[in-house]
């Protein structure tokens, strides 16, 4: 044991964490009600559109959309993975899921091109929101559940939050990434013949970063998809539920059929994020 | 009329850059200011002007502050200190808008490696700096167009560039330079990441060009051939400064300083021949693979006594002889490969062709020249190879043949006979080297002497 004398003082982080919690949940309440309303709606909103179609008409849907943009044999594993999803029982399950992820995406993208493409100009605002990133992907999820919970409440909103703060890092990173690796000569070329800042970034940077920029897209998904168990922790509904109950029940094979669930997403959407963004230039012509 | 006008430019990259403007201006040097202030002067006091319809061309070793200069005409460099005039327009001082504005209408650009815009159609690549200017989708293809027309490109206009040969890349980036009708063109070694050959297509091009549209250029090169070739008026960069300015002949004849006159040691050797510039496209070659009777009927097609034999790759194999092609026929070989040989000359594409020559010129066949990895690029004629040998200022600047190890052991010996008989070196002369006959006076001395 260390002498009193040369111990350290102790540093109230938790405290101010506290009262900065309770701050937050006193004078911004009007803001985590709004954001509480959103999130939940517009997760609401993507379930309703989603479960339009009955299930098999969706995993038809799903085919076609794999086929054409991937293969047929794709398109047939999707068609007979979603039709599986149905048969297991899990369809409302899934489908809610799948909103939530896709509403996290969407989220995280609007919010991480426009940092990712700041960071990429300028190297101070790069030099602030790298330790930010590495800060959100490496804190203990379990660890910001809690003052999602309290500023948001149980259920959608605070699944979200807390899926949205975990898989926007690599939408950022890769943004950045993206635009700083275009060839300097080309951005100087575009730049050479008085195109302005904007227009150079959206017809020269953006679209050389899009594989990048893709990628971290696909990262997003894989990530939020991580998030489905913990969410259904606190109530976030989906197959996260499932799995939460068929644990406490211990019912191995509930548990294995909602996982099962989340893998046929997790693979649909990576296969179908990973192809778009590439580059499709083959039909090569020679030299004359 | 002046159109570009650089006066005392300085572009100091690093800390206290002004300082270190201030120390140059009292005289220190590059290194004793990179020591001081840690500040690297790229350039350093750098005057130019360049005249309506002048090619200027700017040419050092690599680093010496060419690519910076041209930089800060249209300020993709801000100088540090100094002033850039256009056409009388104080280009130091205009602001974000109006920079664009003589971007994309008075000054455009073409880059070393390109700098095409790989996600866009070869018409957009060209429509760039009027999509800049927002001109109208049909005004900008139309005028992208003819620029493309005008450098050749007609029929690859929904391409894209990885589509296109180097040399194809660069004509894009030409007739983006085009487009715009810029009446200044910086051209930043343009043609420096060319093949030889394609690099003298560029060049011829570039002078047809310019005998039309007479526009103001810079060009950049670090290659004193293509300086000699192109320029009007060529300034000798090192270590940011500018050593001289003047016609290449001034250049040639009255070098302002011993690295000028280093320079001009060099170019005056190369200019007069190198491979690179006396080199042809092959008649035709033969795979290794071809069936004996089809290389006959190959060769009597071209009338051909002898035809190189290349991979498929270009890599040069070695020649065949129209004689022993018939023995393979006769015997039933398969393919031409044992019948091969190895008799005639070599060399590389920058070597300078006096070393070679009269090796060379011992052979029927014409001097094959090789790149790098072995790959046959062209070659030189006996006929350029006997003039050329018989012009006593081609072995004046031959140098010592022992130099790159490559000069034949009886140079001295062959020139002396060529001297002697007043006929081409080799016994069995073909048809087409038969009428040429080196002149009296030979290069037999000069030969031997620095043999
Ligand atoms: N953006 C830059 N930052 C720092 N140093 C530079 C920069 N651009 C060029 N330099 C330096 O300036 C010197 C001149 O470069 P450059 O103008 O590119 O020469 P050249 O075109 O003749 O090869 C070189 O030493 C180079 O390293
Ligand atoms: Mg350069």
């Amino acid at each position: 044991m260390a002498d009193e004398a040369f111990s350290l003082p102790r540093i109230p982080i938790g405290d101010g964490v506290d009262a900065a919690v309770s701050f937050l949940r006193t004078e911004l309440s009007g803001f985590f009600n709004a954001v509480q309303t959103v999130f939940g709606a517009s997760v609401e909103a993507m379930e309703w559109v989603l479960m339009l179609p009955p299930p098999l008409v969706f995993a038809a849907i799903a085919g076609l959309i794999g086929w054409r943009l991937r293969s047929w044999q794709f398109g047939a594993f999707a068609f007979v993975a979603f039709s599986v999803v149905d048969s297991m029982n899990l369809w409302d399950e899934t489908i809610s899921t799948l909103s939530l992820i896709l509403i996290a995406t969407v989220l995280a993208v609007i919010i991480s091109l426009p940092v990712g493409v700041l960071a990429a100009r300028n190297d101070t605002v790069s030099t602030l929101v790298r330790p930010l990133l590495d800060f959100m992907q490496t804190l203990p999820v379990l660890v910001y559940l809690i003052p999602a919970v309290l500023l948001l409440g149980i259920g959608t909103p605070g699944g979200l939050a807390a899926t949205l703060i975990f898989a926007l890092p690599p939408g950022v990173r890769l943004t950045e990434l993206g635009i700083r690796t275009v060839d300097k000569e080309v951005v100087e070329a575009a730049e050479a013949f008085g195109s302005s800042r904007n227009r150079t970034l959206m017809r020269v940077q953006m679209p050389l970063a899009l594989p990048a920029i893709m990628q971290g897209i696909n990262q997003i998904i894989m990530l939020a998809l991580s998030m489905v168990v913990v969410a259904g922790f606190i109530g976030a509904g989906g197959l996260g539920n499932e799995v939460v109950r068929s644990i406490s029940r211990v019912e191995v094979g509930t548990g294995f059929e909602a996982g099962l669930a989340v893998v046929i997403l997790a693979i649909f959407l990576d296969r179908l994020t990973s192809v778009v963004g590439q580059p499709e230039r083959n039909k090569s012509k020679q030299d004359a | 009329m002046t159109m570009i006008r650089g006066e005392h430019l300085y572009k100091v990259f690093g800390p206290q850059a002004r300082k270190a403007v201030d120390l140059f201006e009292q005289g220190w040097t590059r290194d004793e200011v990179k020591e001081q202030t840690g500040a690297l002067g790229a350039v350093i006091d750098a005057d130019i002007d360049v005249a309506e319809g002048e090619l200027f061309v700017v040419m050092g070793l690599s680093g010496s502050g060419k690519s910076t200069l041209v930089r800060m005409i249209n300020r993709l460099h801000d100088p540090t200190s100094g002033t850039v005039e256009i056409d009388g327009v104080n280009v130091t001082e205009l602001d974000g808008k109006e920079l664009r504005d003589l971007r994309a209408g008075k000054v455009s650009m073409v880059f070393q490696r390109f700098a095409l815009f790989p996600h866009m159609t070869i018409l957009d690549n060209a429509a760039w700096g009027l999509e800049t200017q927002q001109v109208d989708k049909d005004e900008r293809y139309e005028k992208a167009r003819k620029a493309l027309s005008t450098v050749g490109l007609d029929g690859w206009e929904a391409n894209y560039a990885s589509e296109l040969s180097g040399g194809m890349q660069q004509r894009v980036g030409l007739a983006r330079a085009l487009a715009t009708e810029a009446d200044i063109l910086l051209m930043d070694e343009p043609f420096s990441a060319l093949d030889p050959l394609i690099k003298r297509d560029m060049q011829s091009l570039l002078i047809e060009l310019q005998s039309e549209l007479r526009k103001s250029i810079i060009f950049i090169t670090h290659d004193l051939n293509e300086a000699m070739r192109l320029g009007d008026r060529i300034a000798v960069m090192k270590d940011g400064r500018i050593e001289q300015t003047g016609e290449p002949d001034e250049i040639l004849s009255n070098p302002a300083t011993e690295y000028v006159a280093e320079f001009v040691r060099d170019v005056d050797r190369s200019r007069v021949l190198t491979a690179a510039n006396a080199v042809q496209d092959p008649l035709v070659t033969l795979s290794p693979d071809t069936q004996p009777r089809a290389a006959m009927v190959q060769m009597r097609d071209h009338e051909a006594p002898e035809l190189f034999v290349t991979e498929s790759d270009r890599t040069l194999v070695g020649a065949v002889r129209d004689d022993d092609v018939a023995e393979a026929a006769k015997r039933g070989d398969r393919t031409i490969r044992d019948v091969l040989h190895h008799d005639y000359g070599q060399t590389g594409e920058d070597t300078p062709l006096g070393h070679t020559l009269l090796d060379a010129a011992r052979y029927t066949l014409p001097l094959a020249v090789v790149d790098e990895q072995g790959r046959l690029v062209g070659v030189i004629p006996r006929v350029t190879l006997l003039s050329a040998l018989a012009n006593r200022d081609v072995l004046a600047e031959d140098g010592d043949p022992d130099a790159n190890g490559s000069g034949p052991p009886d140079a001295a010996e062959l020139a002396a006979q060529a001297a002697n008989d007043g006929q081409p070196v080799a016994s069995d002369g073909q048809a087409h080297s038969r009428g040429e006959t080196t002149t009296g006076e030979t290069p037999a001395e000069e030969g031997a002497h620095h043999g």
